[in-house]
């Protein structure tokens, strides 16, 4: 089949000339679109008010908040899941043809969910977005990833950060086009609230727009270098000159280090993401404040979008930091000030230390997004570039557990406190001081990770997926 | 893991500065879109 062939790997070898710097673009290409998952809470009040057709006032058989909750965390498990199961076949088939893969299945979750909200039936709706939205998601977020350690062998750290920038940014772009269609289709009068047709031009919109990635992706020859690029000769016990294979990293002390390593970060960051608006509005009311001085829901709205900027630099930035301060420093300062900060948080809060407060919080969710943007880097430093992208697969399973654990402890502990009686910023201490305990676990299982051991590593020369080595 | 090896005798190939232009604007234009609109979101907590 001439279309199935195009897919193929060895129709994406760039030929010598070829400017690197035109991947990123078809890496952000795939990120800004499956991003958008970050911006499905726009969805949530119209989703749970189809029948009444009043956000303010469902009916009784609407959809309740829980019940529209579960559409994201079936997303994220599928994304943890999918990436760690299709990590090996992306390695095989390469970035072009996994791309493709993840641009059928989040374009096709749109449609399907939109089938559902038009049927009324949840459960089409969990398949669509969910099951299938999510598979396109995992596939998505790892496919370009190993291409662009390979592109990028001087800069592993810059590159890696520019596409997972893009998962950031995808939310930014997501959420006021969602709200300009849902308006757009409701003034219609297409139904729904406007949520299934704007779930139709969705699913359309990413398709195409992922199509710029499928078709600009390009792999590098085996044999390329970039121009000057000399390895370093510097001894460093952390950059392997070995591959290991992605069945034996799973053998490896250093994976479930990594696994951990990424499961605190998240679940911490999580912390501060999931309760953002409520935080502010709480700590920082009228009650406290004086009368008309308090934050109001606009304003909390204010601080999450600032909250989502420095989710969004943080990506770029300590993920470039990393080429430079190698990740195993990187990943310490993450922890070790994530820590002091986590800890101070609860005493800004409660000294009524606003601007304080705003800048600490901003400081945590950039390392919160540099720990996602360091860890293709840090493996990659550890186990090689050969299956790279398939280890990151199977590591993002850490971040399928944050995205359930991270919610339930932030949830449990609050209400603990406010049945208790507390209020204000009294009422998340716990939260906050549990994070900063995490964060020690963090700490101490990056502290722990130490060259692979060279029995891991592939005997002899392997052909690494899809570039050179 | 068997893969096929890929070609290292592929087509000598020039990328113009158009194209590259060209590549980073499609990307670049939502997400600075997106970023201007969630920073100006972000302005009305300091009003």
């Amino acid at each position: 089949m001439a279309e199935a062939s195009l897919l193929d790997r060895s129709r994406t070898v760039a030929g010598p000339g070829y400017n690197r710097w035109l991947v990123p673009p078809a890496a952000l290409a795939i990120h800004l679109a499956i991003g958008q998952a970050y911006a499905f809470s726009v969805f949530k009040k119209p989703l749970g008010a189809l029948l009444s057709g009043n956000p303010e006032a469902p009916a009784p058989a609407d959809w309740t908040p829980a019940q529209l909750g579960v559409i994201f965390s079936i997303a994220i498990v599928l994304l943890g899941l999918s990436a760690a199961i299709f990590g090996k076949w992306l390695e095989r088939v390469g970035p072009r043809k996994a791309m493709m893969a993840s641009a059928l299945c989040f374009g096709g979750g749109f449609f399907i969910a939109a089938l559902g909200v038009h049927l009324h039936n949840l459960w089409i709706v969990y398949f669509g977005y969910g099951f299938v939205g999510g598979i396109g998601l995992g596939i998505g977020y790892i496919s370009p990833v190993s291409t662009l350690i390979k592109w990028f062998p001087d800069r592993r750290g810059v590159a890696t950060g520019m596409a997972i920038m893009g998962f950031g940014g995808g939310a930014m772009i997501a959420s006021p086009m969602s709200v300009a269609l849902m308006d757009y289709f409701k003034a219609s009068g297409t139904g729904t609230l406007g949520v299934a047709a704007t779930f139709l031009t969705l699913g359309v919109i990413y398709l195409l727009f992922m199509q710029f990635g499928v078709w600009t992706i390009r792999v590098p020859a085996d044999d390329w270098v970039p121009a000057g690029y000399v390895p370093s000769t510097q001894s460093n016990a952390l950059i392997t000159t070995g591959n290991v294979s992605a069945d034996n990293a799973l053998k490896t002390p250093q994976f479930w280090l990594l696994w951990v390593v990424l499961l605190t970060n998240v679940t911490a960051g999580i912390g501060v993401l999931e309760t953002a608006s409520p935080l502010i509005q709480d700590t920082f009311s009228d009650k406290y404040l004086g009368a008309g001085r308090g934050v109001t829901a606009a304003a909390a709205a204010g601080f999450v979008g600032l909250l989502s900027l420095f989710n969004l630099l943080g990506r770029f930035f300590w993920s470039s930091a990393s080429d430079k301060l190698g990740r195993k420093t990187t990943y310490a300062i993450y922890f070790g000030l994530g820590i002091v900060l986590y800890a101070l948080i609860p005493t800004l809060g409660s000294g009524l230390q606003l601007t304080l407060y705003v800048v600490v919080a901003c400081v945590i969710i950039s390392m919160y997004g540099g720990g996602f943007a360091t860890i293709p880097a840090y493996l990659s430093d550890l186990f090689g570039k050969y299956q790279v992208g398939a280890i990151h697969g199977r590591l993002l399973t850490a971040w399928s557990t944050a995205g359930v654990l991270g919610p339930l402890i932030v949830n449990f502990l609050h209400e603990s406190r406010k049945a208790a009686g507390f209020t204000g910023a009294a009422a998340y201490e716990t939260v906050f001081y549990t994070m900063a305990g995490l964060l020690v676990v963090g700490l101490l299982a990056n502290f722990a990770v130490t060259a692979v051991n060279a029995r891991y590593n592939e005997k002899g020369p392997v052909q690494a997926e899809p570039g050179g080595h | 893991m068997n893969q096929p090896p890929v070609s290292s005798s592929a087509a000598p190939e020039n990328s113009s500065g158009g194209a590259l232009f060209l590549a980073w604007a499609f990307v670049g234009i939502p997400l600075l879109w997106g970023v201007s609109q969630t920073f100006i979101k972000a302005l009305t907590l300091f009003q």
